[in-house]
């Protein structure tokens, strides 16, 4: 499990796992799960679009997820936002249907860009995925206290005169890239139950904002590597176990906090956001 | 008059109304449109399109999974839509606040779930080309002897949301006064769950996924940003609907030489197009009106008045 072959496996799920923790904490904090799920698939579309012109699939993934996710943020202003997001979303998969009918691409490059594929990952993957996966850190950090206003207080924050459109697109941009570093390792489908179950696992066991991200981070670590050895040890897709886990996590965490809840007889007031 | 029958040949492909498959996909295509787009308007009102898309893809799920095991993809979609739902429903699909997580974490077991069993379907029968199949459906391979059924179901769907119709509508603009004037909101909010489960595992298992969420949102969406007022938006969403599936269907017929495969450009691709075209149009021509009675409109959006129902807020219902 852990031989040679193995250890790029590790180094690139780790890193893909900090930043679907880091976005994902925003994400659900934002209600943005839908986006969170659109644009990976978005982003499927265009790498199948990339194998067709027979360019980097990196490319067409990332052009793909970030028109997307500007797309979203620009229609959303006016149209109800889910809609637009739904809406975006088939457009995409469309074009990748028509992609995919003109290429004859195996059938099973293609279960990979949806399920993942992390094994057998080459060295140039994890500098690709290093140097994307810092460029979202960095852009999270720097942008972290106007977007958590925005998040969670768009009125206080527009009040102080931050752009709460302008950080809706900033944000959806920082999914595009999380997205474009992620889908080829972990997948387009399984990139989008990262981002959800870890931090929504985390909102059960932690109050501050600090605290819940680095819980969503932790949790999103140990999906993945459970996922991995168990995945090593099964031969089933990891999918599979991110996929699940994600959702055991996140029940688990709900039924933790409402034991506690009643145990105190009391309603812990203000959580972020969202309390149950 | 040969000037009119040459473009009605051109416009038609030779075949297009003889052809069996085709007068099945045209027949299955509509009532699925038309259920969709009825049954879409309230979701897209009730702020539910992610839940819409999400059962979608758990049906593919159960597809998948009834795939493995020989059984009818029919039950298995209709099964996991009616499971997905519940689940969604009991995780907290209700309150506006935790309904995006409900549905993601839902969402995102099943998909994980169907990555395994399309796995095994992979190992066992060594056609990995049913993935394919499952996510976008072909509308050309519909056995006709399941029509019956799909009508059934179709119907079903559309009686709920017909029985449900003024509650459905009461509570989803404000629960408050729903809920003041004795409707049971959640017992209506899990009525209306189940017809969406029904008309989306029908959707999915004829038309595939991707359309699904397309004709179920699309049509609805774009008839919501023409008029405000709900039975009209019904009645815009399923012609729009029914249009957009014919109309594609056509052109997938039609592109059956096109470059560069020459073997046809796929159905989900021309009818998602239209519908995102169909959308541009309406937000542009609600822009054109936006603006000259944007003032007309602030004072109509007087809570509870049959004017908002079009914006009621993002949480509602």
């Amino acid at each position: 499990m852990f031989s040679g072959f193995m250890v790029n496996t590790w180094i690139v799920a780790t890193m893909v796992a900090v930043v679907a923790g880091v976005v994902g904490f925003f994400t659900v904090l934002r209600r943005s799960a839908f986006v969170a799920h659109a644009v990976p698939q978005a982003g499927f579309a265009g790498a199948a679009g990339a194998a067709l012109l027979g360019i980097s699939t990196l490319v067409g993934l990332g052009a793909f997820a970030l028109l997307s996710a500007l797309g979203i943020g620009w229609l959303g202003r006016r149209g109800r936002h889910d809609a637009v997001t739904a809406l975006a979303l088939v457009l995409m998969l469309g074009l990748g249907a028509l992609f995919l009918s003109w290429s004859e691409e195996y059938a099973s490059a293609i279960f990979a860009l949806l399920f993942g594929e992390v094994l057998g990952v080459s060295s140039s993957e994890v500098v690709a995925t290093a140097a994307l996966g810092a460029v979202c850190i960095v852009a999270v950090v720097i942008l972290y206290r106007p977007l958590l206003l925005t998040s969670v207080l768009p009125e206080v924050a527009e009040a102080r005169g931050l752009r709460t459109h302008r950080m809706e697109l900033c944000f959806l941009a920082v999914v595009a890239l999380a997205t474009t570093m992620s889908v080829p390792v972990v997948g387009a489908l399984l990139m989008f139950s990262l981002m959800v179950g870890a931090p929504g696992t985390a909102r059960s066991f932690a109050v501050r904002p600090l605290q819940a991200l680095a819980a969503s981070v932790a949790i999103a670590i140990a999906i993945v590597w459970i996922a991995i050895a168990a995945s090593y040890e099964s031969d089933w897709p990891v999918g599979f176990f991110v996929g699940v886990l994600g959702a055991a996590f996140f029940v688990t965490g709900r039924a933790w906090a409402a034991w506690r809840r009643s145990r105190s007889g009391r309603v812990a007031g203000a959580r972020l956001g969202m309390a149950t | 008059m040969s000037g009119v029958s040459a473009t009605l040949r051109a416009i038609f492909e030779p075949g297009f109304f003889s052809s069996g498959p085709v007068r099945v996909a045209v027949l299955v295509g509509g009532v699925v449109a038309l259920v969709s787009a009825v049954v879409g308007v309230f979701t897209v009102i009730r702020g539910q399109s992610f839940a819409g898309h999400s059962l979608g893809d758990l049906g593919t799920t159960g597809g998948s999974g009834a795939f493995l095991v020989g059984a009818n993809p029919l039950w298995g979609f209709v099964a996991f839509t009616v499971v997905g739902a519940a689940v969604m429903e009991l995780l907290g699909i209700r309150r506006p606040r935790g309904r995006d997580l409900a549905t993601g974490v839902v969402l995102g077991a099943g998909l994980g779930i169907a990555a395994l069993f399309l796995y095994l379907g992979t190992v066992q029968s060594n056609t990995s080309g049913a993935t394919i199949t499952i996510l976008f459906g072909s509308m050309f391979v519909i056995r006709s002897s399941l029509i019956p059924v799909f009508v059934v179901l179709g119907a079903s769907a559309l009686a709920i949301v017909g029985l449900l119709y003024r509650p459905l509508l009461l509570s989803t603009v404000s629960a408050d006064i729903a809920t003041a004037r004795g409707v049971p909101v959640r017992m209506v909010g899990i009525g209306y769950l189940l017809a969406m489960a029904i008309a989306v595992s029908l959707s999915c298992v004829t038309i595939g996924a991707v359309l699904s969420t397309a004709v179920l949102i699309g049509p609805a969406a774009s008839a919501l940003r023409l008029t405000k007022r709900p039975g009209l938006a019904i009645a815009v969403a399923a012609l729009i609907g029914v249009a957009v599936t014919w109309l594609g269907i056509l052109l997938a017929y039609d592109s059956y030489y096109w470059p560069p495969a020459r073997r046809g450009w796929p159905v989900s691709f021309f009818v998602v197009t239209l519908v995102f075209v169909v959308y541009l149009l309406a937000d542009l021509a609600s822009r054109r009106t936006g603006r000259k009675g944007a003032r007309r409109a602030q004072q109509a959006l007087a809570p509870g008045d049959d004017a908002t129902v079009g914006r009621a807020p993002r949480g509602a219902g």
